[in-house]
């Protein structure tokens, strides 16, 4: 048996997933588990509860909302990649679901699970703050709309409450030209440095505790990136301006 | 749940792995267990046709759906499925281990796209880990096992 102990949770409404994110002690949401899983398995997380939120219907919804994607909390991340729709209202959602793990990871994975679990090197997280998205935050006190630069508080920390329930996140369209770009040792796997780019603005991922908001100009001014076996901090600075160098010239 | 066309008990306890569950429970050793986090893809398996990482989820996220598994694919004595049909044509194992993972990858691959392109093709498979094969012989058996579901 891998993963520790659990209580398990299989709610089939909203509602029903609130109240127990409101009554449970340290409860933790299942939604594609592609990153929770293994941190399950490999016992780096020990929730006590878990929610798993698979067994809740009409959560699987791509809208077209106010000049944006609105994308349910159960959508996973395979049918952004083929949905029509997003190619057309925001085709740099599209870009960026492609350089999300393997199509494999993909069918399971969902893009709200990888906005909560916050991984500071994953693609969405710099996406919605590049193109100053929001998420729709929903508990049994109410919904919360939570910008993306109010978002990613730290590594896999947000500000989303322990009793709240992320159901929806909102991508609005590029407003110009846009590109993304990162680097990674193999196909698939997590970036060394990424860099998002919609019209004059730029993110980068992978380079700090959270993705950030850089100067096209100056992008890497600020910047600390940590060095570990992969990559030193000088590399990933010297990516940081290759790859946005790389988002302009396309 | 359904795997292979045959209904099975609830699984007992919730933290038992979905590929745990097929081994253990079930018998159907033909899933391998690699690196039980998601990376190398010797467990996949389909899930409601899709291809999933049987060892991201639990046993009892499968109750209510199906699964198939490589045991699935072709039945004792029946002719082999086509991809398994092309890995075997094209030489695309050695050891073995990894096939099962790359084969149901690759059914689900063929599901998307029947006929995919070079690129389509490494994406299909970037997912799954061979230490043997250097992965030309499994490209070739990709692309064959395109023409032979295409018959």
């Amino acid at each position: 048996m891998k993963p520790p102990a659990f209580e398990y949770h299989a709610p089939t409404t909203v509602e029903e997933a609130c109240a127990l994110l409101g009554s449970l002690e340290d409860a933790k949401v299942l939604a594609g588990g592609q990153s929770l899983v293994p941190l399950l398995n490999f016992r780096l997380a020990r929730p006590p509860h878990l929610v798993d939120i698979n067994r809740i219907s009409g959560l699987d919804g791509i809208y077209e909302r106010n000049g944006g994607i609105a994308v349910q909390a159960l959508v996973r991340q395979s049918a952004v990649e083929d949905s029509e729709l997003v190619s057309r209202v925001c085709p740099l959602l599209s870009a960026a679901v492609r350089l999300v793990a393997h199509r494999v990871i993909r069918n399971r994975g969902t893009v709200c699970g990888s906005l909560a679990h916050a991984d500071p090197a994953s693609e969405l997280p710099a996406v919605l703050l590049v193109l100053g998205g929001h998420v729709i935050a929903r508990s049994t006190r109410g919904d919360r709309i939570i910008a993306a630069d109010q978002l990613f508080t730290s590594v896999m920390e947000t500000t989303l409450a322990p009793d709240e329930l992320l159901v929806e996140a909102w991508f609005p369209s590029p407003a110009g030209p846009f590109a993304i770009v990162e680097e990674s040792r193999r196909h698939g796997d997590f970036a060394l440095a990424g860099v998002v780019r919609a019209a004059d603005r730029l993110a980068l991922f992978g380079v700090a505790a959270t993705p950030v908001l850089a100067d096209s100009a100056d992008p890497t001014r600020g910047l600390q990136p940590s060095g570990d076996l992969e990559a030193t901090p000088e590399f990933r600075l010297h990516l940081v301006r290759a790859l946005t160098e790389r988002v302009f010239a396309a | 749940m359904k795997v292979n066309g045959v209904v099975h008990p609830a699984p007992g306890d919730p933290r038992r792995l979905l590929s745990d569950h097929l081994r253990h429970e079930l018998g159907l050793t033909g899933t391998h267990v690699g690196c039980e986090h998601g990376v190398c893809g010797c467990c996949t398996v389909l899930f409601d046709g899709m291809p999933v990482r049987s060892c991201l989820m639990l046993a009892v996220q499968a109750e209510g759906h199906e699964v198939t598994t490589i045991e699935g694919l072709a039945a004792d004595g029946a002719p082999l499925h086509p991809v398994q049909q092309a890995f075997h044509e094209c030489h695309a194992l050695q050891c073995g281990f990894c096939t099962p993972g790359f084969v149901m990858s690759v059914v689900g691959l063929l599901a998307q796209h029947p006929s995919p392109t070079e690129e389509q093709v490494g994406e299909g498979i970037a997912g799954n880990l061979c230490r043997c094969t250097g992965y030309a012989s499994i490209r070739r058996a990709v692309h064959r096992a395109g023409e032979l579901s295409r018959k």
